[in-house]
């Protein structure tokens, strides 16, 4: 018999040191890895304490109601039941959010979408827990909701908030007003609602502490904006509300908004118990903001051989009922919204609106991807007019190093387009669909049909996505990093808050550490707020910006070491290099032995060495709001796709034989985690063209479970060959560009692409559907 | 109700067991064995796979009741050598495994898949492993983890 061995959140995950090698540009491995396939690993979900108590939470089966009254009473009754707490419970500032802090931590007078937060409960099993949130009894007035994004847009309709129900109109204008051209396309486009269906759930655990504080464990993006809100709804400092990452189970932007952080922790407070939430994967889908559903209007003007003359166009994202990230949403679906093309002349409107609809806010991509299907689809119908292969349109119109963009900004380093269309060109296309094999058919066996109806499609997109915050935000990040004698040995430590949530950070880390220091073993401390923000991991901008934090730090503490060596050996610090555990000359002749030089006790004391700093980017600007011009973004990357799809037009299925990649990445820091991001990006965007859609119909959600809601699986998800080029970008360290988003953008309008090419259909909506196919 | 079960070779005892209660629940959060993970509780996601008898099953579609007296194996007890198995080693080396929330199910599955077919071809992999959903990898390398697996488990490629 094995007693219950019992996980303490302290300091979980646990030990992510382990020894392995891997400098930039080489494939390290994971140091979470041998973790993470032993099972070990500790999740959020996975938190354990003794004492623990669980929560749960009351919400909202109404998109829009008035909250008459609410008796806890038979729920607090419950054996077993400790705490349930309302709105009345929220000691701080009862408002969170993101950009506006518009969202209630409980709702007090009225909801304003279905499976908002009302109340909250801790009880000593997560079953009695739930039983006991029914018994929650809300009194409700249901109010007309408003689920229309269009209509929320009409000053007639009910307005949401005293401000009006546009959270943010952002105007591009370039060039003349009215122009002409002598061929003009122009198609609208619809994108329904994609979840980022993370595999690990919100969770987390709350831990009361003796200081009136408490410690929160959560898996999240960015701890620091977190503690800020906590902070501000519990009525507490920083210091008293610290937060620590614990294992991530994937993140997409669903975690860059609270979840169940503020009701832990006041159930935790309230209770004076450890308390741990865990949501199950009904209640994610209600617990998280989604990507913005968008309608747009697009209309390319071009001269006949097909040089763009003009873009406008009108998006439309349904913000759905608090504003989350839609105004950086907007602001990037206006100033990229046309794709990486040169426009002399441009006229966008880009709105985010409010509507009781489920919140949306950050997912991968962020406002390229919509826009994306929309301005890939028109170049595809102006190559066709003008009779060019939609990749001679892409080539003769795509950006160049040195352009000036739509919003007037310069496009200061590389900007491959032709080549990324090149290469895909001269990659090899798959084999034809031999007809023996119904496994290979779209849908598989278990069709009505045997492939009499399989058309093959080629399809082809250009696209780019800015990294890192844009238009003039702060984004910095922090690292401490330290080198010091463990064991007889040099050992780097690097503490950062910068979120690990599965793409492979702290990897990363290390990799920066060895080559800056020329260790091999280097300790990645645990994320928590000890440390400076790390910023959001979003936006593809970890490894640019943490990355850059981590080298500067490492480079501070090199600095300080080879000076105290060029005390002790008369080389002079310029002459020195830190390699292989040893300090070196340029010459390559080993100085000194960097672990005896650590030890001397008159140069360094104990601890070793220590720097902080904080890191920045070069600054973007605020644009315009009447034109949308200025400098808005750090960096430009560039991805193209190509994909191959089988239909089956007589049953509207797709199999999406190969999907292709060609990317700018700047510097691989990690090749092999390089081609991750892309694989695992590729597959996300292709499943928005194919299968992805949240489906609301009044303001629920019809489909919130896997069952239902589908992502690809690996029967889905095809070979894919994938081309890296790495033209380093003088303004960032190493030359990085950011990896993770490009390819969820570019792969979906590709898909899509080859599905209308081989069609015929004209498709401007996604995900297709079957019947979007058949007709039927 | 009390529930006897073997796990990982050992023998797990626990009392009150209530009536909705899944495996999952049982080895996660009063067996201290939280390795296989809990993606969708609702059989969709394979996130949370175990040995049930020598059977790959979904842990969250099980009742605890139903694994009284039963062997089971999870992640955790895939190696019993202090060593990773070379399925482990693979999913490491491949580069298989981003956040890891699939990886336990899916380790489960490709032990089970190369124990019934020691040299899988991708269809019979890729069908093998279709009731495992990934968010992160795209596949491609736990493609490359099975392939390489399979070939280390043998001593070299087939
Ligand atoms: S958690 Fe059991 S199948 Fe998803
Ligand atoms: S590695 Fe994250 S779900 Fe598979």
């Amino acid at each position: 018999m094995t007693s219950i061995p019992l996980t303490s959140p302290q300091g979980a995950p646990s030990d992510t040191s382990s020894a392995a090698d891997g400098r930039i540009g080489e494939n390290a491995l994971r140091p979470d890895g041998t973790l993470k396939v032993t099972g070990e690993f500790a999740y959020a979900s996975d938190l354990w304490m003794d004492e623990m108590v669980w929560g749960t939470t009351v919400r909202s089966p109404h998109p829009h109601a008035r909250i008459v009254s609410i008796d806890i009473g038979p729920a607090l009754a419950t054996p077993g039941v400790y705490a349930v707490l309302t709105a009345e419970d929220v000691p701080g500032a009862n408002a969170v959010g993101l950009e506006h802090e518009d969202q209630p931590v409980l709702a007090e007078t009225v909801v304003r979408y279905k499976g908002e937060p009302v109340a909250i409960v801790a009880a000593d099993h997560p079953e009695i827990a739930r039983q006991a949130a029914k018994k929650v009894v809300v009194e409700y007035d249901v109010l007309e909701a408003v689920t229309d994004a269009r209509a929320a847009l009409d000053p007639a309709s009910v307005q949401l908030r005293p401000s009006g129900n546009v959270v943010r109109h952002l105007k591009v204008r370039k060039g003349e007003e009215l122009p002409t051209a002598a061929v003009v396309v122009s198609l609208d486009f619809e994108v329904g609602m994609q979840d980022q269906a993370f595999l690990g759930p919100e969770s987390g655990l709350a831990v009361p502490a003796e200081d009136g504080g408490v410690d929160l464990y959560v898996a999240t993006q960015w701890l620091h904006v977190d503690q800020r809100q906590v902070c501000s709804a519990l009525g507490l400092p920083p210091e008293k509300v610290r937060l620590s990452l614990s294992g991530v189970g994937g993140a997409f932007g669903g975690r860059e908004d609270l979840s169940m952080h503020v009701h832990a922790c006041l159930l935790a407070m309230h209770t004076n118990k450890p308390v741990k939430m865990v949501y199950n994967r009904e209640e994610s889908f209600y617990g998280h903001v989604h990507r913005h559903p968008a309608t747009m209007s697009y209309e390319f003007g071009a001269e006949p051989d097909g040089m763009l003359v003009y873009g406008r166009a009108e998006i439309l994202f349904d913000g759905g009922a608090y504003a989350s990230s839609t105004g950086a949403v907007v602001g990037n679906g206006g100033t990229l919204g046309l794709g990486p093309y040169r426009f002399p002349n441009v006229h966008i409107d880009c709105y985010g609106v409010y509507t009781n609809n489920p919140p949306c806010g950050a997912m991968r991509g962020f406002g390229c991807v919509q826009a994306a299907f929309a301005h890939e689809a028109l170049m595809d119908a102006l190559a066709e007019r003008v009779g060019v292969s939609p990749a001679a349109i892409r080539k003769l119109n795509g950006v160049r190093e040195g352009d000036v963009n739509i919003t007037g900004q310069v496009i200061d380093s590389a900007a491959p387009c032709e080549e990324l269309v090149q290469i895909l060109l001269d990659m090899p296309l798959p084999a034809e669909r031999s007809g023996a094999d119904l496994l290979s058919l779209p849908g598989g066996v278990a069709n009505s049909t045997h492939g009499e109806g399989v058309v093959r499609g080629v399809g082809y997109a250009l696209t780019y996505k800015n990294v890192g915050f844009s238009e003039g935000f702060d984004d910095y990040s922090t690292a401490r990093v330290r080198l010091q004698v463990i064991g007889g040995e040099a050992v780097a430590s690097v503490h950062t808050a910068a979120a690990e949530v599965g793409q492979g950070l702290i990897t990363v880390e290390q990799q920066i550490c060895r080559t800056e220091l020329g260790v091999g073993r280097v300790v990645v401390h645990p994320k928590n707020t000890q440390v400076g923000s790390g910023g959001s991991t979003s936006a593809s901008r970890q490894t640019y910006v943490t990355g850059g934090a981590v080298k500067a730090a490492c480079e501070a503490v090199r600095a300080r070491v080879l000076a105290a060596a060029a005390q002790v050996c008369g080389h002079t610090a310029d002459d020195l290099a830190l390699d292989g555990g040893k300090v070196v000359a340029r010459s390559g002749e080993v100085v000194l032995d960097l672990a005896e030089l650590l030890g001397d006790a008159e140069l360094f004391a104990d601890e070793g060495v220590e720097e902080t700093v904080e890191w920045r980017h070069r600054p973007t600007e605020a644009v315009d709001p009447e034109t949308g011009q200025g400098n808005a973004h750090v960096q430009y990357a560039f991805s193209a796709h190509r994909a191959v799809v089988d239909v089956d037009v007589d049953l509207g299925l797709v199999k999406v034989v190969a999907l292709d990649t060609a990317q700018d990445v700047g510097k691989a820091i990690n090749p092999d985690a390089v081609l991750g991001q892309i694989q695992g990006g590729s597959t996300q965007g292709m499943g928005l063209a194919l299968m992805e859609e949240i489906v609301v119909k009044d303001g629920h959600i019809m489909n919130p479970s896997f069952t239902d809601y589908l992502i690809p699986t690996i029967l889905d998800t095809p070979p894919m060959l994938i081309k890296i080029l790495e033209y380093a970008d003088p303004h960032a360290p190493y030359g990085v560009r950011g990896v993770g988003e490009p390819p969820t953008i570019s792969s979906g309008p590709a898909v899509a692409a080859a599905i209308r090419q081989a069609t015929g259909k004209a498709l401007r909506r996604v995900p297709i559907r079957p019947e979007h196919i058949t007709g039927t | 109700m009390r529930v006897t079960a073997t796990v990982n070779g050992e023998t797990h005892q626990i009392d009150d067991v209530w009536e909705g209660e899944s495996l999952m629940y049982a080895l996660r959060e009063r067996m201290g064995l939280p390795g296989s993970k809990n993606a969708c509780e609702q059989g969709e996601c394979g996130s949370c796979t175990v040995y049930l008898d020598g059977v790959p099953v979904c842990s969250c579609l099980v009742a605890a009741g139903q694994a009284h007296e039963r062997d089971i194996v999870t992640v955790e007890g895939l190696s019993d050598t202090g060593e990773l198995h070379p399925v482990q080693q693979a999913y490491l080396e491949q580069g298989a495994v981003q956040c890891g929330f699939c990886t336990p199910g899916l380790l489960v599955a490709t032990h089970d898949l190369l124990s019934r077919n020691p040299h899988p071809s991708d269809p019979q992999i890729r069908e093998a492993l279709a009731g495992n959903l990934c968010r992160c990898t795209g596949y491609e390398k736990i493609l490359d983890a099975v392939r390489a697996a399979a070939d280390r488990m043998d001593g070299g490629p087939a």
